[in-house]
């Protein structure tokens, strides 16, 4: 099982059809498999924060079972490019 | 990734001993049922989370949190000065640890219920608070935020 940063970043740009998507490792900082990440996807428009998040999981859910602590952030490219300017 | 949520979450998961204390009178911490083996089917989870106003399901327990994450909605909720809710510890229960799992189809915990319906984990409830709809999603249960107070007490100066 595959289970590198670098793969669920294709992954999920792959998947959600992402324009931005980072992936973090943050195991260290925890006990155990544990990861990070930013999506940022049309695909998000018009969808409240769960169903984003889902969306999220699904493409993951393999990997997931995997994973100890997940922590996401999903913005559409509006908001994103809003956050780029702060 | 951006700087202030990831600050903000920084500091929410920030954990240590006796985070939860002060003095103030303590959540209503609940266990999940009495029954064993069979104490997280479907229905019976459903009943848990609709038994209450808000219902969280933790790894730990709000005076004593075991995991960052579950701290983060603790201290959330402390702020908004949510006091009656109902937490259940899921590293007391392993059938419960992965029945909550399964009922609401998300796959970690913590795990938020507002008026029995699946809010979101820690990351939801966090944007939630930052971006107002939290103190929203309490008053439509007739829950004041503290938050709200504290702000009219600034207001007024």
């Amino acid at each position: 099982m595959e289970l590198s940063a670098e793969y669920l970043r294709e992954k999920l740009q792959r998947d959600l059809e992402a324009e931005h998507v980072e992936v973090e490792d943050t195991t260290p900082n925890r006990c155990a498999s544990s990861f990070r990440v930013l999506v940022v996807s049309a695909k998000f428009e018009g969808k409240p924060l769960l169903q984003r998040h889902r969306l999220v999981n699904t493409c993951l859910a393999a990997e997931l079972l995997h994973i100890h602590a997940f922590e996401q952030k999903t913005l559409t490219p509006e908001q994103w490019a809003r956050e780029r300017q702060k | 990734m951006s700087g202030s949520l990831s600050r903000a979450a920084a500091a929410l998961l920030r954990w240590g001993r006796g985070a939860g204390g002060g003095g103030l009178r303590g959540p209503g911490v609940r266990t999940a049922g009495s029954g064993r083996g069979g104490g997280s089917s479907a229905e019976q989870l459903d009943a848990l989370v609709k038994k209450d106003k808000v219902v969280v399901f933790l790894k730990g327990t709000p005076e004593q949190p075991q995991c960052g994450f579950s701290n983060a909605v603790v201290q959330i909720l402390r702020l908004h000065g949510v006091r009656n809710y109902a937490a259940y510890n899921v590293l007391d229960d392993p059938q419960l640890r992965q029945g909550i799992k399964d009922y609401s189809n998300w796959p970690t915990i913590p795990q938020v219920y507002l008026n029995g319906e699946f809010v979101g984990g820690c990351d939801i409830l966090l944007q939630m608070h930052q971006n107002g709809d939290l103190v929203e999603e309490l008053k439509k249960l007739g829950i004041r935020s503290a938050l709200l107070d504290e702000k009219k007490d600034q207001d007024s100066k």
